[in-house]
């Protein structure tokens, strides 16, 4: 029997009649690892000694007492801070650091029953969209292991999509969750800024950063968004609002839902089957009652400049504490101060890191503050109040993911600004700092691509619906990838 | 050419909370190396900074008694720089919205009272601690790492030394009036930067200013900028110009040295801190600060004069320190004349003190304790020689003034008769004095006062005993 | 904006304490100036009476009572410190 085509429901079901053990299907976890992952390299640290006792424990454990998620595997992308467990962020900046506390987001993990099993590779520091520029290795997209899985979260998704863990931890600064989640064919999704803590999440852009989920399905994606929301004195930007039962807003019912559809979201450079597959899913949710209209959210051409001004200014201060004094990768070259910190900082970032670093400090430097990084802010302005005004006439906003599916590895690594272009469509929605999903809704050249549901501000559970209505309906969800079959069964 | 002097200081002064500006390490000064921090202060991957309510509260209470306008919306900045102090390779600070603006204070030199403007007050942390080893690297310490601290930037009004030690002097008692910082100079909780210029008089604009480190107490302020006036002075009357540099004071010299020359201004790429959110200052909020902020330095000084009828002198040097001025104001309220409280604080404790290198506090001296020995110099039953002794006692060991009096029998001697026994006991053995005195030396007088306060152990009676040895005199 | 010069990218990169090359240099010029302008996109726009966004949610005062807790043990301070003496964090000096 096989796990890893179960939602969280059905393995529950199968511990609780006795069918299976919370440390089988821990153990099947790393089996499917160690079998898929040569290929996928979606992992990098481990942590099967602690999980594999700690799944015994928990098997010991009342059924009464546990939740849906309790003593189910989970994989945490490599930028969220994990006490004992080497975290990189893929940076060989912080190789080998052994951090002596855990997120907020990884405390919650443990409280709902969850057990660890490995950090996921990323683009190192989350900055990128294809896992290339992480330090250690390119993960691969199950679907076709000549293509990249998305990034940053590249591993999250190619992780779930190659059934090695049902659920993985992610984070979306400008679509790091949304666009790998539709490159690998599996649902993620961004909350709104604020609803998860941030403590803990090695920041990339402070404004801009949310943890969230990636799953293979829409109700274990809300399942475990419920697991880690939640307000944290910790994280001063953290909302002190309510979570709602996320999964009990799949009522199934999208009866007058009134949809935006931005024709902006269907510009040049959008490929034709992206927009079709989106344009078949409204279709699908006309029949389940919903109406939609074309809109326009004006300022969207402009989210990709304001973003990279604005994320990479935060990232060249966020990214200053990595000097190789108290923590990291610590030059050996070096007989000045000012040697030590450069030939660290040099040899312990990678390209990408360095251009964004160079880029920000520049925009944040003295003479170019208010042409680069405040005209930036005061475009976020403008972007947030299209969503604002559009969110007054319409429940949620809807277009496609990414332009196009998965590219291939190492094709647009040189060219940063196509390879910045993969985000237009996610960006906006950071910016404005609403929830948004990323869920399948087609195929392309036997690649998928994402439809992406777009909701008001701590509207995680519209979004839900829609997307859980959607998947109800279609069975793109259904379909595993190449590698799936490769596993030890 | 003459020139005009122009100072502008920058003082921070750390706020004695319990915990950090944005973390809940302990902020206390002397702790072992490295035990004081946890890992916000340590900069750690994925750490985010909350701030601590009381700091606004008390960065609030010192721009009010520093009369500054508060700004209602105020929010932090990072200012970004690489040190090994500090940790983040950004310090959070106030950059364009800080909590106080448009301060000032009044000062008083050579008795001329003069304005000096406070451009703002602002609140940011604390850096870690460097000690240079001297062999090839430094070692950092981050206790210090995260305390809070407020910047107090002056306007550029002060033209002497003596004008930035008087305001130095008084931001010092101000703040020391608040209760929000211990403003120990020697612990650093109080430091001091200062800017230096000279212009020609008459001239409009600033000249290129030097800014002055190392300052470690009022004293090497006023001599650091005393001998940087005349460094500027000589480099300017030779024809030279003035570099825009950093120099520290050299102690064991007294001069100052060249630390580095700035290139252009520091670019520090200060940017709003999007890990916190700003704060907006409420009258409710605003007016429950104001109306903890206790009778500030001036408006005792006032007082003393007005209702205690002291000196403006006596009254402003009494109110400089808190500690000194509320123990002088429970000494009177013990009962203690006012004026003889303000002497002897400014005199024997005041020595007492400097001489020991200790605090008020530090001492067995009690206001009952003062006030009892200055009742018993007022009624007459010691004499002020005799309260010095007392007064050791007193500082040293505490009790009742009453009680040592007894216990030691320096109780003064004002019995007519029996000083007059010692009179014409001194003056039956010293005719030779006698002659002396007759013949136009008064100090015989003084000699033979001499002999009967050894012989009494100084409990004679003076002014009662001089009386008696004249009327003796003249008889003989 | 201006063409980015190599000298430029050198000054902004001893900013931002990075070491590079005279033709990582001329590499970065040449990758900045595409991104900057792109950004030049911005200028389209009349953002005159526009507010600047820091914070997309509208909260303010988010404050922690002054309560403290102990600091962490030294071991815990030092254990990722890859050079240490005495308890401090060994740092090459700094020379004024």
């Amino acid at each position: 029997m096989t796990f890893a085509d179960k939602t969280a429901a059905q393995m529950q079901e199968l511990i609780h009649t006795e069918q299976t053990t919370i440390a089988e299907v821990t153990k099947q976890a790393f089996d499917r690892i160690e079998a898929l992952d040569p290929k996928v390299d979606a992992f990098l640290a481990m942590n099967k000694e602690q999980a594999t006792q700690q799944a015994e424990e928990m098997d010991k454990v009342p059924f009464a007492e546990r939740g849906p998620l309790f003593g189910l595997p989970i994989g945490v992308k490599d930028n969220i801070v994990t006490e004992g467990l080497e975290t990189t962020a893929s940076s060989r900046i912080l190789e080998g650091f052994n951090p002596i506390y855990n997120a907020t987001v990884v405390e919650k993990l443990k409280a709902a029953g969850m057990i660890t099993v490995g950090k996921l590779n990323m683009d190192e520091f989350a900055m990128g969209s294809s896992n290339e520029n992480s330090y250690y290795k390119k993960t691969k997209n199950p679907w076709n292991l000549e293509t990249v899985p998305g990034g940053s979260s590249g591993g999250s998704a190619a992780a779930v999509a190659a059934g090695e863990v049902p659920f993985t931890l992610g984070s979306d600064t400008g679509g790091s969750i949304r666009q790998p989640a539709s490159f690998c064919g599996v649902v993620g999704m961004k909350p709104t800024y604020g609803r998860v803590s941030r403590f803990g999440l090695i920041a990339f852009a402070s404004s801009l950063d949310q943890i969230g989920p990636v799953t293979r399905t829409v109700k274990d994606n809300a399942l475990l968004l419920e697991a880690i929301s939640g307000h944290d004195e910790r994280d001063s930007t953290s909302a002190d609002i309510e979570v709602p039962n996320f999964a009990e807003a799949l009522t199934g019912d999208i009866q007058g839902l009134r949809i935006g559809v931005p024709k902006e979201y269907f510009a040049e450079g959008v490929g034709e089957a992206a927009k079709q597959a989106v344009r078949d899913a409204l279709q699908v949710l006309e029949e389940k009652g919903a109406t939609w209209e074309e809109i326009s959210l004006p300022h969207s051409k402009y989210a990709l400049a304001t973003y990279y001004l604005l994320a990479s200014s935060e990232a060249s201060s966020n990214l200053s504490r990595f000097d190789g004094i108290r923590y990291g990768y610590r030059t050996q070259k070096a007989g000045s101060l000012l040697e030590f910190y450069m030939n660290t900082r040099s040899e312990g970032f990678g390209d990408e890191v360095k251009r964004r670093i160079m880029l920000g400090t520049y925009a944040l430097s003295s003479g170019y503050y208010d042409a680069y990084y405040k005209k930036a802010q005061k475009v976020r302005t403008l972007i947030k109040q299209d969503f604002d005004k559009a969110f007054e006439e319409y429940d949620v906003i809807i277009g496609p993911t990414t332009p196009t599916p998965a590219f291939k590895i190492g094709e647009i690594i040189d060219d940063p600004l196509t390879m910045y272009a993969n985000d237009i469509l996610t960006i906006p929605v950071n910016l404005a700092g609403v929830p948004a999903i990323s869920v399948p809704c087609g195929f392309e050249n036997g690649l998928p691509l994402g439809l992406q549901i777009i909701g008001k501000y701590f509207d995680e559970e519209t979004v839900y619906r829609v997307a859980d209505v959607f998947e109800q309906a279609t069975d793109f969800h259904k379909k595993t990838p190449q590698t799936w079959e490769g596993a030890a069964q | 050419m003459n020139f005009e002097t122009i100072i502008g200081l920058e003082v921070h002064v750390e706020l004695k909370t319990e915990s950090k500006m944005f973390s809940p390490a302990p902020a206390h000064f002397g702790a072992e190396p490295n035990t004081n921090t946890n890992v916000i202060d340590l900069g750690y991957p994925g750490v985010l900074p909350v701030v601590n309510k009381r700091a606004v509260d008390w960065a609030m209470k010192a721009a009010l008694a520093l009369n500054c306008e508060i700004n209602r919306h105020t929010k932090f900045d990072r200012k970004n720089y690489f040190y090994p102090d500090n940790p983040k390779a950004y310090q959070i600070s106030q950059f364009d919205e800080p909590i106080g603006e448009h301060g000032w204070v009044e000062i008083e030199v050579h008795g001329k009272k003069k304005r000096i403007g406070i451009t703002r007050l602002h609140m940011e942390e604390d850096a870690g601690k460097l000690t240079h080893t001297g062999n090839g690297h430094s070692l950092v310490d981050f206790n210090r790492q995260g305390t809070p601290l407020i910047e107090i930037v002056s306007e550029p009004d002060i033209r002497t030394a003596d004008e930035a030690y008087a305001y130095l002097e008084k931001i010092k008692a101000i703040i020391q009036y608040t209760g929000v910082s211990d403003v120990r100079m020697e612990e650093g909780s109080l430091r001091c930067d200062a800017n230096i210029s000279l212009r020609p008089y008459g001239q409009e604009e600033f000249g290129t200013k030097t800014e002055l480190k190392n300052l470690n107490s009022f004293n090497f302020v006023r001599k650091g900028i005393e001998h940087e006036e005349i460094r500027q002075e000589q480099v300017l009357l030779s024809g030279g110009i003035i570099q825009q540099e950093t120099r520290r004071y050299d102690e064991s010299t007294g001069k100052t040295v060249l630390m580095r020359i700035k290139e252009g201004s520091d670019d520090y790429r200060y940017f709003p801190e999007p890990d916190l959110v700003d704060i907006i200052i409420d009258d409710a909020w605003l007016e429950r600060v104001r109306a903890e902020i206790p009778e500030l330095p001036d408006a005792r000084k006032a007082r003393y004069v007005s209702e205690l009828g002291l000196s403006p002198y006596d009254a402003m040097v009494l109110t400089l320190a808190k500690p000194i001025s509320d123990f002088f104001e429970a000494t009177v309220a013990a009962g203690a004349d006012a004026k003889l409280a303000s002497n002897w604080l400014m005199g024997e404790v005041s020595a007492y003190l400097n001489a020991e290198q200790k605090e008020l506090s530090d001492t067995k001296l009690e206001p009952a304790g003062l006030a009892g020995m200055i009742k018993l110099i007022s009624d007459g039953t010691i004499s002020s020689k005799i309260a010095k002794k007392v007064f050791k006692e007193l500082i040293e060991k505490g009790g009742d003034a009453n009680n040592i009096v007894k216990a030691k029998g320096l109780v003064q001697i004002s019995d007519e008769g029996t000083l007059r026994e010692y009179v014409t006991a001194s003056l039956d053995n010293n005719p030779q004095s006698i002659e002396d005195f007759k013949n136009g030396k008064d100090r015989a007088i003084g000699f033979l006062v001499g002999q009967i306060m050894k012989q009494t152990k100084g409990q004679a009676n003076p002014p009662l005993l001089n009386k008696i040895l004249l009327e003796e005199i003249a008889k003989r | 904006m201006a063409k980015m010069t190599k000298e430029e990218v050198i000054e902004v990169a001893h900013l931002a304490r990075l070491a590079i090359t005279d033709e990582e240099a001329v590499h970065f010029a040449d990758q900045l100036e595409a991104i900057t302008n792109a950004m030049e996109l911005l200028n389209e726009l009349d953002t005159e009476n526009v507010e600047p966004t820091t914070h997309v949610l509208e909260m303010v005062n988010v404050l922690r009572e002054d309560k403290s807790v102990p600091g962490l043990d030294r071991e815990l301070v030092l254990k990722n410190v890859k050079e240490h003496e005495a308890g401090q964090v060994k740092v090459p000096t700094i020379l004024e």
